[in-house]
């Protein structure tokens, strides 16, 4: 599979593969079932190591865009790559190789009720095969890093919204996936949790994710001063720094 | 700081009212199968004892020639057949054993009137027994009138009963099995119905289906193998209370019992535990193709 590259892989293969954009739209339509598109001629591309905002308004198609990305829905049209693979090509039993490079925020958060929060967070590296002996200590460290340290043990009904919030981002981040997209990551938290949560990414960010955010938290995109995709009955424009595709 | 739990939590939801139902259905379906297996064993046991019984008897109904009484032409057939190889004994019936036996027919009327048949009782060498035809053709020999009955029409109705038994015992193991995959199949269904929002949580972050298929599996295997050992152990014990109720040879001539029969219990959890396997991997992975 794609990410096993071999270790005596030469320099030059391993610089090719860096610059490669991690994601990159061609043309993508998409539509639910028969309704009309909610995506039309979308084209971007994400570089490694970026960081864009994905904004416009409610019904847009931010979240659809971000489906695409991370395997939960198909182009009607258009090519959508990631990581280099045309993902119509890829067979269905490598998908969750793909799915392991890309960390993701849900809107809704998606955690799993009947589970601690420890255990949410270790979610995706049991699902990967890992044993609770090699990543017990990996995953406590980021539940203090995101501030739930106190929390290993609860479960996420008991939990307050910043906080399921906080649990579904580290949940995202435990397999050091190189994309990470977060859709309206700050939804549910004041100004100042957003501004924490803003400085969490840009961390990641810094450690070499490729991030993409979907948010209509005008004060935060401003103040993260990020270039910005910007999405509007589904056709995307882009503003300020993004990279022309 | 807490510390995390030492074990991680099960990554499917509990629903303990729906696993008690299925847990129910799968005990039944199990014991009846054990119940069936142990009645087969025994109702084999009975027909192999009724055919030795049957194979190792012949009768001659002896016709007394004219001068000659029924009782010393029936002595002078016994001491003919006593002869012929293959036959480890044959004795006249005395005449009131011949009527004992005419009397679960006949009730208390007086007897001493009626023609009673004169009868000698032929036992086979078990080993090899001699045929009718055998017999038929030594009293010809020695000018005996005799109408030999070596009970082959008694043997054919016990092998096609026993026969009958052992079919109806295969056509109830696959009803069973047939049963408990879909009933399995089914509560899989619903299962993953249930725990949808979990499935498409674990096949976003990156699980293959297999891995979600095993959960599964995993989960019924072992609620089946349960079950199973409840239904059996349940078998186990009704078939010894009849085995102890029923004297020492159990539910006797009709159904003899042996301890070991008890056995035929055993392989039954692992089987119900297969077919849950299967049942659930099947019914997964095909559900899982919904799934982008
Ligand atoms: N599963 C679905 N089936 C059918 N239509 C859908 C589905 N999900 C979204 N849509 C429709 O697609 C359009 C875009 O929805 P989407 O969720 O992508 O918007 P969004 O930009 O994320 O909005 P918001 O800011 O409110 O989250 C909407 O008109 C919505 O009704
Ligand atoms: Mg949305």
């Amino acid at each position: 599979m794609p990410r096993k590259a071999a270790p005596s892989a030469s320099q030059a293969a391993r610089k090719a593969a860096t610059t490669e954009p991690v994601v990159r739209f061609e043309t993508v339509g998409m539509r639910y079932g028969r309704a009309p598109e909610v995506l039309k001629d979308v084209r971007f591309t994400l570089s490694p190591g970026s960081f864009h905002f994905l904004t416009g308004p409610s019904g847009a198609g931010k979240s659809s865009l971000l489906k695409l990305i991370y395997l939960a829905a198909q182009p009607s049209r258009g090519r959508v790559e990631l990581f280099g693979h045309d993902v119509q090509a890829v067979p269905r039993q490598d998908q969750p190789f793909l799915r392991r490079r890309i960390g993701v925020v849900f809107q809704e958060f998606r955690l799993l009720d009947h589970l601690t929060a420890f255990d949410n967070v270790a979610l995706p590296l049991r699902v990967a095969g890992q044993k609770p002996a090699a990543y017990r200590e990996d995953v406590r460290e980021l539940l203090s890093w995101v501030g739930l340290g106190q929390k290993l043990n609860a479960m996420p009904p008991a939990l307050s919204g910043g906080e399921k919030q906080r649990l579904a981002i580290a949940r995202a981040v435990v397999n050091r996936p190189e994309l990470l997209i977060a859709d309206e990551p700050t939804g549910n938290v004041d100004h100042e949790m957003a501004l924490r949560i803003l400085k969490l990414f840009i961390e990641l960010n810094r450690l070499g994710t490729t991030v993409l955010i979907a948010s209509h938290d005008r004060e935060l995109v401003e103040a993260s001063g990020m270039p910005v995709l910007k999405l509007n009955e589904g056709k995307l424009t882009r503003q300020r720094g993004a990279d022309a595709a | 700081m807490s510390q995390p739990p030492l074990r991680p939590g099960s990554l499917l939801p509990r629903n303990r009212s729906r696993d008690f139902a299925l847990h129910f259905v799968v005990a039944v379906l199990c014991f009846l199968a054990c119940l069936a297996a142990v009645g087969a064993l025994a109702a084999d046991r009975a027909a192999q004892g009724w055919s030795r019984d049957i194979r190792g008897e012949a009768t001659v109904q002896v016709i007394p020639r004219s001068g000659e009484t029924g009782a010393s032409a029936a002595a002078r057939a016994a001491e003919v057949l006593a002869g012929v190889r293959g036959v480890s004994e044959a004795a006249a019936l005395e005449r009131d054993k011949a009527e004992a036996l005419l009397r679960p027919w006949l009730g208390d009327a007086p007897l001493d009137d009626l023609p009673v048949p004169h009868l000698v009782a032929v036992r086979l060498d078990p080993a090899h027994p001699a045929s009718g035809a055998d017999l038929r053709r030594a009293l010809t020999a020695a000018g005996v009138d005799g109408i030999v009955d070596d009970h082959d029409r008694w043997l054919e109705g016990v092998e096609q009963a026993a026969t009958g038994v052992r079919a109806a015992v295969i056509a109830l193991f696959l009803l069973m099995t047939a049963a408990a995959g879909a009933v399995i199949a089914f509560a899989t269904r619903t299962g993953m119905a249930a725990a949808h929002d979990v499935v498409e949580v674990l096949h976003l972050t990156g699980a293959r289906d297999d891995f979600i298929a095993g959960l599964f599996q995993v989960r019924y295997a072992r609620l089946a193998a349960v079950s199973g050992l409840w239904g059996a152990g349940a078998a186990a014990a009704v078939a010894a209370l009849v085995k102890v109720l029923g004297g020492g040879d159990g539910l006797t001539p009709a159904l003899p019992l042996a301890w070991s029969d008890l056995l035929a219990v055993s392989p039954w959890p692992l089987v119900a535990a297969t077919v849950a396997v299967v049942a659930a991997r099947l019914t997964t992975m095909r559900l899982l193709r919904e799934f982008e």
